[in-house]
């Protein structure tokens, strides 16, 4: 029976003394890729087949921990002597000289990056739609997105392309894209993953995250690529040694650990009918299984998304400002040319018209006179969700549905930049409290799955993912098939 | 009609050159010398997804230097990004301190006391921060104007500078050198920057003349060049006005081969930077007992070892100031004194003979290899008579640049004072047996003797006293002197 269907720590159980078994279960991946890439566009760069057999052999061989496993890496993730393009024509053939920590560190664990996947324009999107090497789809319903803007990596894991991959979440990037694909996405607290080498979107905001079949991948993962990073100066140590043990053995004859979950009225409203019921549903099963249920009213919330993105145009307007430099990626002979035109033309040329539009926003916030109007007042903003927040937090998880509606179709959201944006509602409050966050399947409605959100103080990564992983094994609906053609 | 005041600020850039690594990534600080973008990496390359990791060292010695200027040093440490085009900047920002919401510089305030055109005089300073310094463009033509293409070296991106601004107090060129000569000397002692090296400080100088607009001359980078800039400036604007023009606020250039300032040409350079707080770099707190901690590391402060020099040693002002005018040339001193004695003699060689030596070459005291004890012993040679003054002056330079033993010198060479009087006696008898014209010349006129006693140094190899061998000759000859 083949193992492409597995959870990754299967896998790599299945493989560490099984060389054959290895290359078996790549090229089975690789059929997989074949079979749907085409119509999925999940990967931007694939790797050759034989390079990855190669080096996962090499990894076994070694005896590392991960035994040769592959796996995906979102396309702003950057990784050493393969084209990392942020899915945009200004870095279309950006190859990094140096790996990210996250990526050296899953590397040093023996895993082996299968390819770089596809995502919205510098991260800038919410549906996969603002690619430069054009849009993904929905696993469960290749009409429909599959969310962004890790999106590539959303569509590999759910349709078996790879058995986990990195993602990077600023206002819900790992979150989004994991409950339209039907998978578990983890966005961990402000610097509990190292940012040295994620190509900067909004950094106050920006996270790696994991994309993974359930909960338990991704702990294991997690403790491969966590811990503080001398090159990031905002990252955090998560304190998660021995979690994959304790995460795996919950369900095994003890008492689930129980939760009180924090329902803010405020994240329910503007929820589609159907993404409430079935959201609500499956708390109403937790509650019904001794979990605490409290609402509130947080009147603040309703600001969050205006303060979200006055936040990230102003940081992306400044970090996108590094392109045009003829050091790297797109570049012309710049003879006869001033240095502003020059600049001029390859930033015209190079951004999509998202990014431009973001930047141009951003670069207006920051100016003179309007700093402290705009981006001073967001920080206010975001100071005051903290406050307001964090004592919620320090009782229980607030849970809401993932995304307020369920996957539009293609183009249905990207002409409207309004109702795009408004798809972050849900996902921005971790990012801007800092708090880490988990989406998972808390049920069907259309024969699409709905995500829950899941929200906890900012370290509390470890009891998170437990709690995340008590209610997979209640609501039980990991590990999900999207029926494909 | 007098002409109206000049009121002149700066805006001093200061390399921190005695670190190990740049301001946000651990690159030598040093790319003096490297190959053109050798000493590089992902972080002062700006390379997507890198991060700065700031020098705590730096953010130290800017502490040091606010201390010594009497500034306020604030509780926090906050690193702005400031935004422009242009490739020496790969980032697309410079990462820099300013003043504003949500800002803070490392320190505001405090003054240094200067010697101006009318009396002692306090400058004060407005803040003091720290930076990094941008890449080096090179222009093939010298000039961006006339070079079809440019060169552009990173090694110098990211090196930590400390920048000093302030208050517009100067009101002349000269004040403005011997302020900044005041603060190169200080940063010296603090062992923040060694001045001497190239490039170690560039000047931005804020120039109006009273009632005028402000204009910007940026980029100067040398002591000469200042004064020159600011001398040049005040004359224009003061011509401007006089024929009943307006000075327009704008940004110039400095070319110290014309020896003029010119409009900028880079409009998009100026004034809209949109500073906000670096989002990768967390404010570091400055609590009370950092700065106690480095105040009580500080160094002895130039002034403070000046005033030192005139009470301990009975050294004059000016000689005092001139010894503590680079830190090592002071504690070279300060070594030589200590194995020598006599402050006054020692600070009288280093004055006269020694510093001429260094300053023919550019003043540079890396280039000193002498050690305080082969000045000490050279002082003791001519002391013991052992060799004569021409002889100190002669070998000096090989003992300084050459860092040669004058001891081993004086044996090898055979530069021996002759100390017999016999041997001069003989020397000055063939002198005269071999030029009787000359004896001639010399009984006439007793000025012409100094041919006679050239000839006899001539063969002694400068090893005698001239006095010595005059009164020898004039003896032989019977003259009276």
């Amino acid at each position: 029976m083949s193992l492409v269907n597995k959870q990754l720590r299967y896998v790599v159980e299945a493989v560490r003394d099984n060389r054959e078994a290895l290359s078996e279960y790549i090229y089975r991946l690789y059929e997989r890729i074949e079979r749907y890439e085409e119509k999925l566009k999940g990967f931007i760069t694939l790797r050759p087949a034989d390079t990855v057999i190669r080096e996962a052999l090499e990894a076994n061989r070694l005896g590392k921990p991960l035994a040769g496993i592959p796996i995906a890496v979102k396309d702003n993730i950057s990784t050493e002597g393969i084209r990392t393009t942020c899915a945009s024509a200004i870095l279309e053939n950006y190859i990094p000289p140096y790996d990210a920590t996250v990526v050296k560190r899953l590397r040093e664990a023996g895993a082996v990056i299968i390819g770089k996947t596809n995502m919205d324009e510098f991260a800038m999107g919410s549906t996969t739609e603002t690619s430069y090497f054009g849009p993904s789809r929905n696993p469960w319903d290749p009409s429909r997105v599959p969310g962004g803007s890790s999106g590539g990596s959303g569509v590999v894991v759910s349709a078996y392309m790879a058995p986990a991959a990195l993602g990077s979440d600023t206002g819900g990037s790992v979150r989004n894209p994991a409950a339209y694909t039907g998978i578990f996405g983890y966005k961990p607290t402000y610097g509990g993953l190292s940012r040295y080498g994620l190509i900067a979107y909004a950094s106050s905001l920006d996270q790696i995250g994991l994309m993974t079949r359930d909960s338990v991948d991704a702990a294991l993962l997690l403790e491969y690529i966590a811990g503080e990073d001398p090159r990031d100066p905002t990252s955090l140590d998560l304190r998660v040694g021995g979690l994959f043990k304790e995460i795996s053995s919950l369900g095994e004859g003890r008492d689930l650990p129980k939760a009180r979950l924090v329902i803010v009225k405020e994240m329910w409203s503007g929820v589609e009918d159907h993404v409430f019921k079935t959201t609500m549903n499956a708390v109403d099963k937790l509650s019904s299984e001794g979990f605490e249920v409290e609402e509130v009213s947080v009147p603040e919330v309703s600001y969050a998304l205006p303060a979200y993105y006055v936040i990230a145009f102003a940081e992306a307007s400044s970090n996108l400002s590094r392109y045009g430099i003829p050091l790297y990626g797109l570049s012309k002979d710049p003879e006869n040319t001033s240095w502003i035109d020059y600049y001029s033309e390859i930033r015209s040329k190079g951004f999509g018209k998202e990014v431009k539009r973001r930047i141009m926003l951003g670069s207006f916030i920051l100016s003179a006179g309007y700093y402290e109007q705009y981006y001073i007042k967001a920080l206010k903003v975001r100071r005051l969700l903290r406050d307001r927040l964090l004592p919620l937090l320090r009782r229980g998880y607030i849970a809401s549905p993932t995304m307020p509606i369920q996957p539009p179709r293609l183009g249905e959201a990207i002409e409207d930049p309004l109702r795009l944006y408004a798809m972050d509602i849900e996902t921005v409050i971790p990012n801007l409290i800092g708090s880490p966050a988990i989406s998972l399947v808390a049920g069907f409605a259309n024969s699409l799955p709905v995500g829950l959100q899941l929200i906890g103080p900012p370290l509390g990564d470890r009891d998170l993912l437990l709690i995340a992983r008590t209610i997979e094994i209640i609501i039980g609906l990991s590990n999900l098939s999207p029926q494909m053609g | 009609m007098t002409p109206q005041k000049a009121v002149i600020g700066l805006e001093i850039h200061i390399q921190v050159n005695t670190v190990r690594s740049k301001m946000f990534c651990t690159c030598s600080q040093d790319y003096r010398g490297a190959p053109p973008n050798t000493n590089v990496c992902p972080v002062c390359l700006g390379l997507p997804g890198s991060l700065p990791v700031p020098n705590r060292e730096v953010i130290r010695k800017a502490i040091m230097l606010a201390l010594a200027l009497g500034s306020k040093v604030l509780d926090k440490v906050v690193f702005v990004r400031k935004h422009y085009f242009y490739p020496d900047l790969p980032k697309g920002y410079q990462i820099s301190q300013h003043r504003g919401p949500g800002m803070a510089p490392i320190a505001v305030g405090g003054s240094l006391e200067i010697e101006g055109d009318s009396g002692p005089k306090r400058i004060r300073m407005r803040r003091i921060g720290v930076e990094e310094d941008p890449a080096r463009i090179t222009y093939p033509s010298g000039d961006p104007t006339r070079s079809s293409y440019s060169l552009i070296d990173y090694n110098r991106s990211g090196v930590p500078l400390i920048e000093v601004v302030t208050e517009p107090d100067l009101s002349s060129p000269k004040e403005a050198r011997v302020f900044m000569e005041k603060l190169l000397e200080l940063v010296d002692h603090l062992g923040i920057s060694n001045p001497d090296l190239e490039g170690a400080f560039r000047v931005d100088v804020n120039i109006s003349i009273e009632g005028g607009e402000r204009v910007e001359v940026k980029n100067i980078g040398s002591l000469k060049d200042i004064e020159k800039a600011i001398s040049y400036e005040v004359v224009r604007q003061r011509a401007v006005l006089a024929a009943g023009g307006k000075i327009q606020r704008e940004t110039r250039h400095w070319d110290p081969v014309k020896g003029v300032t010119i409009v900028s040409r880079y409009k998009e350079l100026e004034e809209e930077y949109r500073y906000f707080p670096d989002p990768d770099l967390p404010p570091i707190a400055i609590t009370s007992s950092i700065v106690e901690e480095i105040a009580s590391k500080m160094p002895e402060l130039p002034w403070h070892r000046a005033e030192r020099y005139v009470k301990i040693y009975g050294l004059t002002r000016y000689v005092s100031r001139v010894l503590v005018s680079r830190k090592r040339l002071s504690e070279f001193f300060e070594e030589v004194v200590k194995i020598y004695g006599d402050p006054r003699r020692v600070a009288d060689l280093l004055i006269n003979d020694f510093l001429g030596i260094v300053n023919e070459r550019g003043g540079n005291l890396d280039m000193v290899k002498a050690s305080p004890q082969s000045i000490a012993k050279l002082l003791s040679l001519m002391d013991q008579g052992v060799i004569s003054v021409k002889i100190m002056k002669m070998i000096l330079e090989r003992v300084v640049l050459g860092g040669e033993d004058p001891e081993e010198i004086v044996v090898r060479e055979n530069l021996k004072v002759i100390a017999s009087d016999e041997e001069l006696e003989e020397l000055a008898e063939k002198v005269i047996k071999e030029n009787p014209k000359a004896v001639e010349d010399a009984k006439k006129n007793p000025k012409a003797i100094n041919y006679l006693v050239g000839q006899v140094m001539k063969l002694t190899r400068g090893r005698a006293d001239p006095q010595k061998i005059a009164a020898i000759i004039r003896r032989k000859l019977s003259i009276g002197s």
